[in-house]
């Protein structure tokens, strides 16, 4: 068994096991699966580290490549650069706090933390995949569980949310396999084997007039995932209706997907493609950026907030992926990171206060930093985070992006990053709107002086999170240089293109 | 005449002894022994299906009426399968008391229907291709009808054999233009004399009519619901597997053998008639309340899926069209078996009759997820696998937004299964149906079932094996 099939097996090995135990061991099942999946991770990036240093210098590292289907040349090929380790750092964090904040889970235990690691299992799938077909059957694989655990475990109109979440997300699949169907049979414009691995199509160049039909297919296929307007209405009424967990392996995990797939599949395959819709998508993605965060002002339920929060965050990606240069890119790859922990610290604690005071709209709440400080401070922390103040992740990842983003002289991508800058603006209103609301001034409620601060468990899932965005900001360092490195082969031939 | 070449038939000749047996038995045998005949009757068809798998001659017979290859043999192989997986779901409905004097009419009249459709996918002239599906089809009408007690269920056996004989009759009409202006019925004959002449397009589109009705392609797809309501359970899962199936490789064959030369007139037809199908079956099954209509809609539109892989006219499309029947038959069966084992304990057919039904039923809910995502086409079940070599071979012609037009359907497809799945999982309500437990026999099929759904798509063996097949008719 090599490195990398492992991170799918320890998920597939937990979930055997949890089938096994009864109810109330389950989570901690899971918790120790999750913590394995995270040792190995970290273990993965010291022996990333380590090759490198050695002086290993191909492209992917720890790669295996089992032929699965010859005639159509499906490969089970994995491997790993700077980009997909980041991502998997951050799955297995997520994963691992996740774990710590759905601790109260009463509801079907064990079917919760088992739909909960199929989902993991597709993420991780997913990043370590080499061949478009597996990276297509692990996104779908990610995406399933979605609609039981939202229509099962969640709060409000559940039904509603969970049947729109997947079908949109499916549809976006089915641009994605027209898409991928096409970048297949266009790998080999010479003659020759086709093939679905991504490293060896992006050495090739796929004819441009197939790029015109497949590039839009692609880009919106994982875009969708992405939240790129208009078709991100899916994102605010699945997360305000899962439950905790589930956000946040969704919105800090799952629509990394899309981003990756974007910027990775779509833009990076199909350079000619990408440029002639540039503008198209640009557009959209500003509007995201600016829409997401005044829709956020508008809302009143946390959830809500911090779903269109991240809408308007993760077109930041998707727009940072249309630059075209390689740190727009890095910023790209930061900023899904970044937004990945934050939001997740985000959609925790949201499901913490909710846990306790059974309401999440702001304005029925307040004063509630006399009562929970420990949630309080976390809460401001989160969004100061948010909101891209220096020494936390945020920062580092918006400002590479808009350092990347000015690199372009035309005058019209230079007026969109202006507007996509000033949505960081409207982010400190409403985050601080929201912290000031429901922490701060005289307890509005009664019922809400006799309630407890955090659980050792929620403690657990909180202070790691911070410690990581923390982290990150201070020390971007070692992890901006990895991405950057990663992208590094990829983009040389990007630019040759 | 030499007869030791007679041994080529193994297949069809194991099945009459079979049904022989099994004939005198039930002559023979006192009233109580008719219980032990059931099991007789399952376990002689299981040692059956053992035998097929067994190293076969291959060759022709009659001066090439009957015609056996590896990949016929395969064929036969996945439908006998499937049939052995519907004896085992039947036990619970068999034993009932009102089916108790004649529940080995059931074995034989199955047997026979069998036997028509090996003999049709054998076929090695129109003739002897008429006839196995005359003997595949009337049978099958009796079945429909075996609730007698049923005012329904006597509906669909009327509707089913009306409207067969109407399709029999196109066919033949199509049959007798083919003779008229090749004047051969033999295939061999027949495909050196196809020259695209306007008669000639006519006899095709006439041929591929009457086996449309079988396969419920749209719009000959009218007497499906119906009857697949009407019919017990078990029949219903037997004529929309294994039926299908079986005229599905007989469609096949034809088209890539004998009216190979006439692509250029099928395969138009089959694109039109491949989005009706999808779209007209999508649209309906979304409607349904009854599961076992649902089940009808959904198969329709899964027969839509099956045409794309004959549109590409390509030896790997081809493939792709049997390895998604042997899918199919998994992941419609662990669906029907499901479901026959709930209406033969609590009568209830209805989608909202399962609301809650995983609170009592973990297992039976469990395996309905399984069959319903696999019928959608979600990984890593077969039918992710077989959908995607489906569109994979649509694609390979650069026929894209046919493709686009499939994928979107599976995602209509998608929500009609969640809906089931909703309805099972999510709705939670104070009276769900009681725990209900099928016959040992039927839960054995269930978690043969299971296997292939899990097994199938991960294990790629099965389909290079399918595809090395399909170079080889």
């Amino acid at each position: 068994m090599d490195k990398l099939s492992l991170l799918i097996w320890v998920p597939v090995i937990t979930m055997i096991v949890m089938a096994f135990v009864n109810d109330s061991k389950v989570k901690w099942v899971g918790a120790i699966g999750a913590a394995v999946q995270l040792v190995q991770s970290v273990l993965l990036l010291f022996s990333f580290f380590a090759a490198r240093e050695a002086g290993d210098t191909s492209e992917m590292l720890f790669t295996t490549d089992i032929v699965w289907y010859k005639y159509l040349n499906i490969h089970y090929a994995t491997g790993v650069d700077g980009v997909s380790i980041a991502l998997i750092l951050l799955t297995s964090i997520i994963v691992f706090t996740g774990v710590f904040a759905s601790w109260e889970i009463k509801d079907r235990t064990k079917e919760f933390f088992i739909t909960l690691y199929m989902l993991a299992t597709g993420v991780f799938g997913f990043f370590i995949s080499l061949d478009l077909f597996t990276m297509f059957l692990f996104y779908e694989l990610a995406v399933i569980p979605m609609y039981l655990l939202i229509g099962i475990w969640g709060t409000g109109p559940k039904e509603y949310s969970a049947m729109k979440l997947t079908l949109m997300l499916m549809g976006a699949s089915a641009f994605l396999l027209v898409g991928i169907l096409g970048i297949y049979f266009n790998s080999a414009p010479d003659g020759g084997q086709l093939t679905f691995n991504f490293i060896e199509i992006s050495k090739i160049d796929i004819p441009a007039s197939a790029q015109y039909f497949f590039f839009p297919l692609t880009f919106i296929g994982f875009g969708v995932l992405g939240a790129l307007y208009p078709f991100h209405t899916w994102s605010p009424d699945g997360h305000a209706s899962a439950p905790t967990a589930v956000s946040m392996l969704h919105a800090g995990v799952l629509m990394k997907l899309g981003g990756y797939g974007a910027l990775r599949i779509a833009v990076m395959l199909m350079p000619e493609g990408a440029q002639h819709y540039q503008w198209i998508f640009i557009i959209l993605a500003t509007i995201g950026a600016v829409y997401g965060a005044f829709g956020a002002i508008w809302q009143k339920d946390l959830k809500f907030i911090n779903a269109y929060s991240s809408v308007s965050h993760l077109a930041f990606i998707l727009f940072a992926a249309l630059m075209f240069n390689q740190v727009a890119f890095e910023g790209a790859v930061l900023q899904m990171i970044s937004h990945g922990l934050i939001t997740a610290l985000f959609f925790a604690l949201i499901g913490m206060i909710y846990s306790r005071t059974k309401t999440r709209n702001i304005n029925e709440m307040g004063g509630l930093m006399k009562v929970m400080p420990v949630l309080g401070v976390a809460y401001f922390i989160a969004g100061f985070a948010s909101l891209g103040l220096p020494g936390f992740s945020a920062f580092v990842a918006e400002m590479t992006i808009f350092v990347g983003a000015f690199q372009n002289e035309q005058m019209f991508i230079r007026v969109a990053t202006i507007l996509v800058i000033s949505s960081i603006v409207i982010t400190a209103v409403y985050v601080l709107r929201a912290a000031g609301t429901m922490l701060m001034g005289a307890i509005k409620n009664k019922d809400f002086e006799l309630l407890p601060d955090a659980h050792w468990y929620d403690k657990v899932a909180v202070f790691v999170l911070i410690a990581v965005i923390a982290g990150m900001g201070l020390f971007p360092n070692w992890l901006a240089t990895m991405i950057y490195d990663g992208l590094g082969p990829m983009f040389e031939r990007f630019v040759v293109n | 005449m030499d007869l030791s070449n007679i041994i080529i038939m193994r297949n069809e000749l194991s099945l009459i002894v079979v049904v022989l047996l099994l004939l005198m038995a039930e002559i023979f045998s006192s009233k109580n022994a008719r219980y032990m005949l059931l099991n007789v009757a399952t376990g002689l068809f299981a040692l059956h299906t053992i035998l097929g798998f067994l190293p076969a001659e291959t060759g022709e017979l009659f001066g090439g009426m009957y015609r056996n290859t590896p990949l016929i043999i395969l064929m036969k192989n996945v439908l006998n399968i499937g049939v052995l997986v519907v004896l085992f779901q039947v036990q619970g409905w068999l034993k009932k008391p009102e089916n108790n004097n004649r529940s080995l009419e059931f074995y034989l009249l199955t047997f026979s229907t069998l036997m028509g459709m090996s003999y049709m996918i054998s076929a090695g002239d129109f003739l002897m291709l008429y006839l196995g599906l005359e003997l595949a089809t009337i049978p099958i009408a009796t079945l429909a009808a075996y609730d007698v007690y049923r005012m329904k269920s006597t509906e669909a056996g009327i509707k089913l054999i009306l409207l067969a004989a109407l399709s029999s009759g196109i066919m033949l009409y199509g049959i007798s233009l083919i003779y008229g202006t090749t004047g051969s019925l033999y295939f061999n004959e027949v495909m050196g004399n196809l020259q695209m002449n306007p008669l000639q397009i006519l006899a095709t589109v006439f041929f591929i009519s009457g086996l449309a009705f079988k396969i419920s392609l749209v719009p000959f797809h009218l007497w499906t619901a119906d009857v697949y309501e009407g019919a017990p359970t078990n029949v219903t899962g037997y004529l929309s597997v294994i039926s299908k199936g079986a005229s599905v490789f007989v469609l096949i064959t034809i088209l890539f053998t004998v009216f190979k030369e006439m692509s250029d007139a099928w395969q138009p037809l089959l694109i039109v008639m491949a989005v009706v199908t999808m779209v007209v079956g999508n649209l309906f099954a979304i409607r349904q309340q009854n599961l076992q209509r649902f089940l009808a809609f959904s198969s329709i539109a899964q027969a839509g899926f099956i045409l794309l892989g004959m549109i590409s006219g390509t030896t790997y499309g081809m493939a792709t069209v049997i390895y998604f029947i042997l899918v199919y038959v998994f992941s419609n069966l662990a669906a029907f078996g499901v479901v026959s084992i709930v209406k033969n304990a609590t009568g209830k057919d209805n989608i909202d009759d399962y609301n809650g039904f995983y609170s009592t039923n973990p297992m039976l809910s469990m395996v309905m997820l399984l069959a319903l995502f696999s019928l959608a086409g979600i990984p890593p079940l077969a039918g992710f696998f077989g959908k995607f070599f489906l569109f994979a071979a649509v694609a390979e012609q650069g026929m894209y937004w046919l493709v686009l037009i499939a994928v979107i359907n599976t995602i209509v497809s998608l929500y009609y299964y969640l809906l089931v799945v909703k309805a099972i999982f999510v709705v939670r309500v104070d009276n769900p149906i009681e725990p209900v437990k099928g016959e040992f026999l039927a839960r054995v099929g269930l978690v043969i079932t299971v296997i292939g759904i899990l097994v199938i798509g991960i294990y790629s063996p099965i389909f290079e094996w399918v595809q090395a097949l399909s170079f080889g008719l």
